[in-house]
């Protein structure tokens, strides 16, 4: 089986062809032009992963409290982790780097604020 | 009226570091005006990561980003005073502003710095038919009522435009819990960078139509669907491509406008290229001791070069208060060769007393061109570039010795030698 993606690694965003066996392991790609593309496109299939940055609630007030994950999560994991950020309610004040949930949805990350609310 | 050595107007990224960068040079009587209810500018709503790799090397949020430089302003004690929304400012350097708390105050400043960033374009400037309804909102309209107001502007959403605003709102709105059917491109290239196409649209399945643009907008009171179409080589509508699309929201990420009104009340003279005031590589503008940096001053892709050109600008007016009233200086002016647009600064002293930090946009994506600054047959930079693309501003240093050196008869210019 093949997958295309487009490396993020610069402006020329190459499009990169990505051969994976029977299994999903990676094999081989093509279509880069260069090291970083290349490395781009081996963690892409085999474990691709994102920071994820969203808003919490926060008791007795309107305007929300930005989070994210202290370091970037499972890609299959974002919309879990958003499920259970819904039921998340902090109480001010709360400090930029303040931990909102340790190990998110068992990924082993935690979730930090990014902004100070008094 | 008070006398204040330096007036910042607007607390954005620009204004803080420009205080900061005015401190760092020996300036103590600095005052920030900021008609918001807090500093940080456009940072506050912008949630995302990406920022400050450059300058931090980590990658911080827009709010984190924005703290370190609060955090400094407080550390130095610089003084700024919130809701306060400046008003007029005229040849003379006295500055209007009017707060709730103060009332109508009046300034005469030593040194101005223009830190006002930019606005979007709205629906008005686009010149979309269609019905007048509700659920049409600009990308950053939305971005601020999702991220600081905690509302949901709509459930299923068309972005019209495919701008770095528009293409973090798709992820936005997908993760709380909207349908964003597709986003629209007039162009047939993205303006966004190639990161947020890919994890903003692709990750999540959003389709990109380019060379497509909204024809029509159907709803009463609010939105019901829009018509898209393509869009042949001249941007005209292709008859037979047209598609309805049921949505309640549209966005709108169409680019962005420096706020300049208060600059032209000054007198200060603006580039049509830009949208912002013409500089030399001080930063200052057509008036004397009046300086502008930031998205004000030309529309940045990225809040580090924001922060950096700011600093200058600060150190820029402290030396000028300083100096208390220096001669008029004479300039090179910078011309704008093959391929390039929108270049800042648009001209250079003939001896100027730092190396010179220039910025542009190419006007179209060039392959394995040549960018060159040239005066005359001498030639004082050169570089090859792999890709260069509207979406993504060219930075590069000239030496204040090699400009010093060259021929004060000739203009300097910047141009881009495309691959044959
Ligand atoms: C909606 C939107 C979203 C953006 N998202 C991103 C992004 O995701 N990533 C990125 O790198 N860049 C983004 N940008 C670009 C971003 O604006 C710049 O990187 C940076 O914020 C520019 O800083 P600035 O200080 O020049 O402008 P701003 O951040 O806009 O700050 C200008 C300040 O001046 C104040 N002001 C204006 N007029 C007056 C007046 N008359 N009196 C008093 N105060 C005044 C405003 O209230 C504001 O606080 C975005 C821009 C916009 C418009
Ligand atoms: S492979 Fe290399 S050249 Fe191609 S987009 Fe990635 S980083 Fe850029």
């Amino acid at each position: 089986m093949n997958k295309m993606l487009t490396c993020i690694g610069c402006p020329m965003g190459c499009q990169i062809e990505v051969e994976l066996d029977d299994n999903g392991n990676f094999v081989s790609s093509k279509g880069w032009s260069c090291n970083i593309g290349k490395r781009y496109a081996q963690e892409e299939v085999t474990a691709p992963v994102r920071t994820v940055t969203a808003l919490v609630e926060v008791e007795g007030r309107q305007e929300p409290l930005s989070v994210k994950t202290a370091n970037p999560i499972p890609k299959g994991k974002i919309f879990d982790c958003l499920a259970e950020l819904k039921k998340v309610k902090v109480h001010a004040p709360v400090a930029i780097g303040d931990v909102v949930v340790e190990n998110l949805c068992d990924t082993g990350i935690s979730l930090v604020a990014t902004k100070n609310i008094l | 009226m008070k006398n204040v050595d330096i007036v910042i107007i607007g607390g954005g990224p620009a204004g803080l570091a420009a205080a900061i960068g005015a401190y760092e040079a020996g300036a103590r009587d600095i005052l920030i005006l900021e008609r918001e209810n807090a500093l940080g500018g456009i940072l506050k709503q912008c949630i995302h990561n990406g920022f400050g790799l450059h300058t931090f090397k980590e990658e911080l949020t827009g709010p984190e980003y924005a703290q370190r430089f609060i955090d400094k302003v407080r550390e130095y004690n610089i003084p700024y005073q919130l809701d306060s929304m400046v008003l007029d400012i005229n040849a003379e350097k006295v500055i209007t502003c009017v707060s709730r708390e103060h009332g109508v105050q009046q300034f005469k400043a030593g040194a101005i710095i223009l830190c006002m960033g930019c606005r979007e374009r709205p629906r008005g400037a686009l010149g979309t038919p269609g019905e007048r309804c509700s659920g049409i909102f600009t990308a950053g309209t939305a971005q601020k009522l999702v991220n600081l107001e905690g509302y949901l502007p709509g459930k299923k959403v068309v972005i019209l435009g495919s701008g770095d605003i528009g293409l973090i709102m798709a992820r936005r709105m997908t993760f709380i819990g909207a349908e964003v059917l597709c986003c629209v491109e007039v162009m047939p290239f993205s303006g966004g960078l190639k990161r947020n196409i890919v994890q903003c649209l692709d990750d999540y399945n959003i389709p990109l139509y380019l060379s497509h643009t909204v024809i029509d907008i159907h709803g009463k009171d609010r939105l019901t669907g829009v018509t898209i179409a393509e869009v042949d080589s001249h941007m005209n509508p292709i008859a037979g491509t047209e598609q309805y699309i049921e949505c309640d929201t549209l966005l709108l990420s169409v680019g962005l406008l420096p706020e300049n009104e208060l600059s032209e009340m000054a007198g200060v003279k603006i580039s049509p290229n830009t949208s912002g005031a013409v500089v030399d590589e001080t930063l200052q503008t057509s008036v004397p001791g009046i300086f502008a940096a930031g998205n004000v001053l030309h529309v940045h892709d990225l809040v580090d070069f924001v922060s950096e050109e700011s600093e200058l600008a600060g150190k820029s007016a402290a030396n000028y208060v300083k100096q208390a009233q220096q001669g008029t200086v004479s300039h090179r002016q910078v011309v704008m060769g093959n391929g390039v647009n929108a270049i800042v600064p648009q001209q250079i002293s003939f001896t100027p007393d730092h190396d010179v930090h220039m910025m542009f946009r190419p006007r179209a994506v060039y392959k394995g061109a040549v960018i060159t600054a040239s005066v005359g047959e001498q030639t004082l930079y050169t570089k090859k570039a792999r890709i260069l693309a509207p979406g993504e501003m060219v930075n590069f240093t000239l030496k204040k010795d090699d400009l010093t050196a060259a021929n004060p008869d000739l203009p300097l210019t910047v141009e881009i030698k495309e691959a044959a």
